[in-house]
């Protein structure tokens, strides 16, 4: 809108928009306060902020006394190994129902979601049984499977609606050109998706590293990921707020830095292309 | 663009994907199916047999099912409201002409991006903690006795949690729909005549309907699976006051070792799931449709 | 080579059938036009040909072999689509030589007829650009040019200047016209814009409802309409047609007089000017005439009739005739 506007109510705006985005942000930046704050400056009452101690020895007690680089690793592993065989399977299904559409093909995705729709909880029981009988149990194989079984439906339903944008057309001509499947996949439909296939990966990354159910369920020590340390470390050691914080910090800062750099591609990925 | 050939390849296209998900689905639901009708208990392993429904009886004649399943649908209604009401109301406001609007954005989309265990750790320790807690010390200097969140209002307490991780969600798919809105709509409705208020109400609430319709069906799917949460903060108490159906389940797997009893849960969660299913797929179908 | 031949191609969807039967000869190095209303399956027709559908039934013959069952790329037809169907990623020398690539050429050889082409079609300069960075008019060019790299037995154009504004439009139109003068490839042209069947087809194929209504030279369908059809999509502005008793004067059940026959002065029909538009080189009336209803009358040059005046008219020209099932007699 082109309109003149008054310095008072963009200070108004203003001052009220970060106010409320302070208020949101506000516990993640509590937590990593308090990561740099000496056990006894996190309980102070009343709370301390400039008087705190600030230290770093957290962070390298929470790095020695745990195998950090391999919880970290083993989530590199899975959130990205399961992204990536999931887009493989996911690409030609959301080409054919993106572009060969028959009947069924709304029914077929309709269905694809309800399957996210089942409590995890639910089968948790037969699943640790299979996983058990296949071997699969604590090793990073087996969650990147289960990871990116439980994230398909999503990557292919993302995929469609990107797919959806993109004219008939110009996949009719590269056929006239004397593209074969492949070529039309490799050539021409995947370049001109890469934007949304992007968006697809990273939102999966990110769900798949802050998956907590399948990596606490289906993983002891070998392969747990960050959510798995995370959640064993808060349980005996629930009382040093300082290191809690500080382990908190390393495990999420990774997936938050990588998901503000690419916040813009990941809104659009988030609205299933259903909000332009 | 359709000939036999690009058919037929469409289907072997497909088929991995369909093939997959359900194997996915159908084999640890049949075999939910089939432990949900028999005795088997993980601490007298030797005793197995067939005892018809006795382990659904077991959920529907236990209190504690009908509290769970009211708090499933209380913690995803809940979720719900406070997500698209505040939700609406913080991308309406970023929307205005602000300073900085892209750093804002970051600060905001934060929370989406901390994993349910740190969420929940977070808000149990350094702010609803009856010692320690940042609330506490606001209460405290208010001269007042520190509210004990988790162990007078837990559910209320996970709902605010669970609020807090997906009102980034909410918002970012609220204001993508917001700044899609023309502007020349809202100056013909000012020139009309529209007030603020009827702006919003007759112009920019029937645009948004589609977005809220897309948050309400992708939050639900999550929601409806809510654990980790629970797990770290109030492990389904006290008493049972916060647990929910997924957790009641994992009560009886985990702790009692009840499998069976555990897998008819499973299956009743399965239905209401599905239940739930209906009504979302039946609008989000609609959605589709344009 | 390029000679083109349909035997009883039949086309459903499910229960409806879009080409209920075509049979239709292409020669080599014509240039036919397909035109009709929306929705009368010319563009299905085309699709045909080129293999984006399949055939329900029938045979298409391409250079006398049966190509019914081959894949798009294998019959050797070029295609140029409305939306030019460009590939956006790639540069306009990527997007010509693509089909060159995916031949399997040695790369030399492919920037060889790239450049060619290019410079055919006043292109050079902007090889190295995006379509996105291009006018609707040198987009269109860049669709032609990947059609024309490949040599192709024939050229399938899809609407291809409905995106274009006017004036372009008629610029294009020649171009199109003088590289099939150059090439001597066989066309074959969709639109729904009679104007251009006429300018630029050395034959016209009329569909109406998956039916060929007449298949002819441009001034074959202008002077001999086979039906009332052809007579009232051919010619602009529309044939007037008259039923009634004016209509059996002439031993017809109805009557058929263009716009451009007609003159104003003295004669046997009188009425009131409804509307005039007047161009300069021509006007046009619309004039109620008693007895016979509203006439669309074009006179050269300046005629001075204003709304509500009073006219003569009268018939100078062919009288076309038909008879009760709109055949011409």
């Amino acid at each position: 809108m082109a309109r003149a506007l008054s310095p008072r109510r963009l200070l108004i705006t203003t001052v009220a928009a970060w106010t409320v985005a302070l208020i949101i942000f506000f516990p993640v930046l509590w937590m990593i306060l308090t990561s740099f704050k000496t056990e006894a400056s996190a309980v102070a009452m009343p709370p301390e902020f400039l008087s705190a101690d600030w230290t770093l020895e957290n962070y390298t007690e929470v790095w020695s006394r745990s195998d950090y680089p391999r919880f970290f690793w083993n989530s590199v592993v899975i959130s990205v190994g399961s992204t990536l065989l999931g887009l493989l399977i996911a690409i030609p299904a959301a080409w054919a129902m993106a572009f060969v559409p028959g009947k069924k093909t709304k029914d077929l995705l309709m269905w694809m979601l309800s399957t996210k729709m089942m409590p995890a909880v639910a089968v948790m029981i037969p699943l640790y049984l299979l996983f058990q009988q296949l071997g699969l149990i604590d090793t990073k194989i087996g969650l990147v499977i289960a990871l990116m079984l439980m994230n398909l439906p999503i990557i292919i339903w993302m995929l469609y609606t990107y797919f959806k944008e993109i004219p008939g057309e110009i996949l009719e001509a590269s056929r006239m050109d004397g593209a074969t499947l492949w070529g039309e996949i490799i050539y021409v439909l995947t370049p001109m998706a890469l934007p949304g296939i992007a968006s697809t990966m990273l939102l999966n990354i990110i769900l798949a590293w802050n998956e907590a159910f399948w990596t606490i369920v289906l993983t002891t020590t070998k392969a747990a990921p960050l959510s798995a340390f995370i959640a064993s470390f808060s349980a005996p050691q629930g009382l040093f707020y300082a290191k809690l914080s500080a382990a908190s910090a390393m495990a999420i800062l990774p997936i938050l830095i990588l998901g503000w750099f690419s916040q813009k591609q990941l809104v659009r990925g988030l609205t299933f292309g259903a909000v332009k | 663009m359709s000939t036999h050939s690009s058919r037929l390849a469409a289907r072997m296209m497909v088929a991995p994907s369909v093939v997959l998900l359900l194997i996915w689905m159908i084999v640890p639901l049949a075999m939910t199916l089939y432990y949900s009708f028999r005795f088997y208990r993980l601490l007298s392993p030797d005793r197995t047999n067939w005892v018809g429904f006795n382990n659904y009886l077991w959920f529907f004649n236990s209190p504690d099912f009908w509290l769970a399943l009211f708090n499933t649908l209380a913690l995803v209604g809940g979720v719900l409201f406070i997500t698209v009401v505040l939700g609406t109301l913080i991308a309406l406001l970023i929307d205005q002409p602000i300073k900085g609007q892209g750093f804002l954005r970051i600060l905001v989309i934060a929370p989406f991006f901390v994993m349910p265990p740190v969420a929940a750790s977070i808000w149990e320790n350094l702010f609803m903690h009856p010692q320690n807690g940042l609330f506490a010390a606001v209460a405290q200097g208010f001269g007042a006795q520190p509210i004990l969140f988790l162990e007078q209002y837990p559910m209320w307490s996970i709902i605010g949690i669970v609020s807090w991780e997906w009102l980034p969600f909410a918002t970012l798919i609220l204001l993508t729909a917001l700044q899609s809105l023309s502007s020349e709509q809202l100056e013909a409705a000012e020139m009309d005549g529209a007030s603020p208020f009827a702006r919003f109400r007759y112009i920019i609430l029937p645009h948004m309907t589609r977005a809220i319709t897309v948050v309400i069906l992708i939050q639900t799917i999550f929601l409806l699976g809510i654990f980790g949460e629970i797990f770290t903060t109030t492990q389904g108490g006290p008493g049972s006051a916060s647990t929910t159906l997924p957790y009641m389940i994992f009560k009886q797997a985990i702790a009692a070792k009840d499998i069976g009893r555990a897998a008819a849960g499973g299956i009743i969660a399965v239905i209401l799931a599905n239940i739930v299913a209906y009504f979302l797929m039946r609008g989000l179908g609609r959605n589709l449709e344009n | 080579m390029g000679k083109i031949q349909l035997t009883k191609v039949r086309k459903s969807f499910g229960e409806v059938d879009v080409i209920p039967g075509i049979d239709l000869t292409i020669e080599n190095g014509e240039f036919v036009v397909f035109v009709g209303p929306s929705g009368c399956g010319k563009s299905t027709l085309l699709r045909l040909i080129a293999g984006l559908e399949d055939t329900t039934s029938g045979v298409i013959d391409i250079d006398g072999k049966d190509a019914t069952n081959l894949p798009p790329a294998k019959r050797g037809l070029a295609m140029v689509f409305q939306s030019y169907a460009l590939y956006p990623h790639m540069t306009v020398r990527k997007n010509i030589g693509f089909p060159l690539k995916m031949a399997g050429m040695d790369p030399a050889e492919q920037d060889k007829r790239v450049e060619r082409a290019a410079k055919v079609l006043n292109l050079s300069n902007y090889l190295d650009r995006r379509p996105g960075q291009l006018s609707g008019g040198q987009r269109q060019r860049v669709a032609i040019g990947r059609a024309i790299v490949r040599e192709p037995a024939a050229f399938l154009f899809d609407e291809p200047l409905s995106n274009l504004d006017a004036a372009l439009r008629v610029g294009m139109r020649q171009e199109i016209s003088e590289l099939h003068q150059s090439l001597k490839t066989t066309m074959i042209y969709v639109t729904h814009d009679q104007v251009e069947a006429m300018t630029m087809a050395d034959k016209i194929v009329v569909l109406n409802a998956g039916h060929i209504e007449q298949v002819g030279a441009p001034l074959e369908l202008y002077n001999f309409p086979r039906n009332l059809f052809v007579a009232g999509f051919i010619g602009s502005p529309k044939m007037n047609l008259i039923e009634g008793a004016e209509a059996a004067k002439h031993n017809a059940h109805t009557i058929g007089i263009r716009p451009e026959h007609i003159t104003v002065g003295d004669g046997p029909w009188e009425g009131v000017v409804g509307l005039s538009e007047h161009l300069g080189s021509d006007s046009f009336l619309k004039v109620a005439v008693e007895g016979l209803g509203t006439m669309t009358v074009r006179a050269p040059g300046e005629v001075h009739a204003r709304h509500g005046d009073r006219i003569r008219l009268a018939p100078a020209g062919k009288i076309h005739r038909f008879d009760t099932n709109g055949l011409a007699i």
